[in-house]
């Protein structure tokens, strides 16, 4: 069969005569929290990091008020510094890392591959156990006293020094850490057996191709992370020396450990995101993606040079000078892959039929957020430049825009395009159009002018700050406002949609890709048939789009 | 309302730094005109129903994609080479610096000046001399921070670093901790002061140092017992401490270290790590014994006496 030709799709059987996953196996409790069905296991991801989520937003929430003046006078330095924690550690570990991954990887790769499930449907189960185990520890941390390390953790302050609930809250990410390895285990091995007849490697998606680079870094990259939490907690606990200098260690160790771990991370925390960008922008420029095999490779590349760069966070922490010249240099060669992704979406509009639905709105501001936050990375990786900004609000400013800027606007890209294929409704379309927009606006406000104030010399972490500093917290505030009505009203129509939405046929935006060639909802299996595949992917016609325009 | 958009540049180091901000700046822009004007236009000119050429077009796409691969990697690698240069210009201290010891503790910065004078989080310096830091820290790490100088530093514990700037400008200028280091961390703040020459002699003289730290130095050498073994006279046989300072030191396992402030550090807390060629470790840790601020001011004595002559009695058995 054809599986991928612009214009309307072989009519599934409809919903009448026909049984969702929702339906299928029951609307119990148990049938839920039981069950090994992967579109169900993505919704339950989904419902926890928006737990997570709300926490550590609301935390942030309390420090851009607090910021907006000078003196520390709404909560306490301690007070303050629980609160950065929490945003950190909850952000990155449950909210970022499982957000596209095992939200919407969970959903549609078995979709995209032709396959029924993934390839170990109780394990996947097991994942998100291991990752609410860890997610419910680190808000007993949060509940009940907090921790104050930051989300680095950097040792003897974390092993010796910190009163807080350092323990329990490394004990949580340690537990969701393995959860996140067996989600990376589940994807490779579904990845390389579960592949419908006929999708060879280069027919596969692009969504895969990123997925696929990512769970090789959760696999290799997170062990890592287990160990270097597990040594800080024998310090703390038995006294162990191995960080701490009085007891004959080496706190640089330390940081060389973690951002061993969490440079990598830190494309697991983009990665996925790119593969959104790369489905959204073909479809909605009905356009075959440019440079498919470039798209595709950078990704590999990223996720292997990601592992070599993470001295680049060291440059003042006493790392012979020598070793950073190697790491500035790898980091700069690490931005070339990052570019190219970007170059080939701006040529895939070339001469493409563009319509600006909302998840399109949401992968035209990645690029443009993306950029921002890769080229200040360029200003980063410049040894003598980084001397002055490191731990600054650039830094802040920075990361965000790739982890909010990227990462959060591709998975609010994501979920408003499989949206119909998850719920089988559609979301209110000129609502989500302008929501994009108010995120973007907000976005911006919030952290465009940390850059500023970074290069001006305002610390990161700092709970008082020099009254020069002000005028740029005050705008990051209310920008953060913004930001926050940005991120509420999608909330808001996705679950008015359920129930109000209009229908959605099996492929609302006339898509290519697996995933849409099985009825919105999808049966439990997916597919009555198994799909073959006998073409590369994207095969989009914007001429073909013009004369459906055109009637 | 004022919007400022850069410190002071309070160094020539500070205005380079601000030239490479520059320069990326300079970059950020084009790439983003490169990026984003085209996308701009296609979104116009292509848009969904308006009239326009669609037609697959047959582009060498290995020949744009080797181009817009090989060209960003050639500009990536100039500035990695500009930032380069300018790190190792801020990371290696000049020569002829005046040294000044910072030691860091949750939550303040102690500072000993090499004529005596100690303050707290203030750092008083002469404008147009070149000041060299060599910091510790005596709990978490921290991190000397001086953005008017552009300059930053991690202070960490068991360990010295270095840093250093030559002020051009006369004023006073901002000191911050930018290692999070604990509940008050945003209070480790203080001033830098950049006074003439004239004044900063009067502002030590105002301070009543009593001893300098190579002196302060000298009195824990005879109070802490270490001349009753390193001097030449005594019966106890230890190595000679007299002209050490930065020369090559034969270990007993046949390794070469140089004596420089880490080695004399770790001889003093850690004795057994790195025994002297032809000596046992007959040596008691001070480990718990010494602060930091003593531990430097034996090394000032140390350094003070960098140039002088070892003792008599191991001028005649033989150096070690």
């Amino acid at each position: 069969m054809k599986t991928a030709t612009a214009g309307p799709i072989r009519e599934a059987p409809t919903a009448s005569k026909r049984r969702t996953y929702f339906e299928e196996g029951g609307q119990t409790l148990a049938s839920w929290l039981l069950t090994t069905d992967h579109k169900r296991i993505g919704l339950l991801y989904l419902f926890s990091i928006l737990f997570y989520f709300a926490i550590a937003a609301v935390a942030a929430a309390l420090m851009r008020l607090e910021l907006i003046t000078p003196s520390g006078d709404m909560v306490t330095s301690d007070s303050y510094n629980k609160l950065f924690t929490i945003h950190g550690t909850l952000m990155v570990w449950f909210f970022l890392i499982p957000s596209i991954p095992a939200v919407l990887g969970n959903f549609v790769i078995p979709m995209m591959l032709g396959a029924r499930d993934v390839a170990f449907p109780k394990l996947n189960l097991l994942s998100w156990y291991l990752f609410n185990l860890g997610g419910l520890l680190a808000t007993y941390a949060v509940a009940f006293g907090g921790v104050d390390t930051g989300w680095t953790f950097y040792t003897p302050y974390s092993s010796t020094y910190s009163n807080s609930h350092v323990i329990t809250m490394a004990a949580g990410i340690f537990i969701a850490g393995f959860g996140t390895i067996l989600t990376g285990l589940n994807f490779i091995i579904t990845i390389h057996k579960l592949r419908a007849p006929g999708l060879t490697w280069f027919r596969l998606p692009l969504f895969i191709w990123s997925l696929y680079a990512t769970s090789v870094i959760m696999v290799l990259a997170t062990p890592v992370l287990a160990i270097t939490l597990a040594l800080m907690a024998l310090e703390r606990i038995w006294g162990v020396g191995v960080f701490d200098p009085k007891l004959g260690g080496d706190p640089v160790l330390f940081q060389h450990l973690f951002w061993f771990y969490s440079h990598p991370a830190v494309y697991i925390m983009i990665l996925p995101g790119m593969g959104v960008i790369s489905e959204v922008v073909t479809c909605f420029s009905r356009k075959p993606i440019f440079g498919y095999h470039f798209v595709g490779g950078a990704s590999v590349a990223i996720a292997i040079l990601g592992f070599l760069v993470w001295g680049h966070h060291m440059f003042v922490s006493s790392q012979s000078i020598y070793a950073g010249l190697v790491f500035s240099l790898l980091s700069y060669l690490v931005a070339v892959p990052s570019a190219i992704k970007v170059f080939n979406w701006t040529m895939t509009l070339y001469r493409g039929s563009i319509s600006l639905a909302t998840p399109m709105l949401y992968a035209l501001g990645f690029i443009g957020l993306f950029t921002i936050g890769g080229l200040t990375g360029l200003f980063l990786a410049a040894l003598g430049l980084d001397v002055h900004v490191t731990d600054t609000y650039f830094i802040v400013a920075h990361f965000h825009y790739i982890m909010v800027g990227g990462m959060v606007t591709a998975f609010m890209g994501g979920l408003h395009y499989w949206w119909p294929k998850i719920t089988g409704r559609l979301y209110p379309e000129k609502l989500g159009q302008l929501a994009a927009l108010i995120m973007y606006i907000g976005f911006n406000l919030t952290f465009f002018p940390q850059f500023v104030v970074g290069y001006l010399g305002m610390p990161r972490r700092y709970h008082a700050y020099a009254p020069e500093f002000q005028i740029y917290n005050v705008l990051s505030s209310a920008g953060a406002s913004i930001l926050g009505a940005g991120y509420l009203l999608p909330l808001i129509y996705f679950i008015w949609s359920i129930k109000h939405g209009k229908k959605a046929p099996p492929n609302p935006w006339n898509a290519t890709g697996l995933e849409w060639q099985t009825p919105s909802p999808p049966p439990k299996h997916n597919f009555e048939h198994v799909p073959v595949v006998d073409q590369a992917p994207y095969q989009y016609s914007p001429e073909a789009a013009e004369e459906m325009v055109h009637g | 309302m004022n919007f400022p958009i850069l410190p002071t540049a309070a160094s020539k180091v500070a205005q380079q730094t601000d030239a490479l901000y520059w320069g990326l700046i300079i970059l950020s822009l084009v790439i983003i005109l490169i990026v984003f004007c085209p996308i701009i236009f296609f979104l116009f000119k292509y848009r969904a129903g308006k009239p326009a050429d669609r037609r697959p077009v047959h582009l060498p796409e290995m020949t744009i994609e080797i181009t817009w691969t090989l060209i960003p990697m050639f500009i990536m690698i100039c500035y990695y080479a500009w930032g380069a240069k300018q790190y190792f210009v801020i990371e290696r201290p000049p020569p002829g610096a005046m040294e000044i010891n910072v030691v860091g503790k949750q939550w303040m910065w102690k500072i000993q000046h090499p004529e005596g004078n100690r303050e707290i989080n203030e750092l008083h310096v002469p404008v147009g001399r070149i000041v060299k830091f060599t910091m510790t820290s005596q709990d978490v790490i921290h991190s000397f921070f001086l953005p008017e100088f552009r300059i930053k530093q991690d202070v960490v514990p068991g360990r010295y670093t270095t840093e250093w700037f030559k002020a051009e400008r006369i004023g006073v200028y901002h000191l911050f901790c930018s290692e999070f280091c604990g509940t008050f961390h945003s209070g480790m703040t203080g001033r830098v002061v950049v006074m003439s020459p004239a004044e900063y002699e009067s502002w030590l003289l105002k301070g009543e140092p009593g001893s300098t730290m190579s002196e302060s130095g000298e009195r824990l050498y005879r109070e802490l017992g270490c001349s009753g073994c390193h001097s030449g006279s005594s019966i106890v046989r230890a190595p000679p401490l007299e002209g050490l300072f930065n020369k090559p030191v034969p270990l007993a396992d046949g390794t070469v270290v140089t004596a420089d402030e880490a080695y004399l550090r770790d001889s003093i807390l850690f004795p057994a790590k790195q025994i002297v060629g032809g000596y046992t470790n007959d040596m008691p840790s001070f480990q718990g014994r010494i602060s930091e601020e003593e531990l430097l001011q034996l090394i000032a004595y140390l350094k003070s006496v960098a140039n002088a002559a070892p003792g008599l009695r191991n001028s005649l058995e033989g150096s070690p």
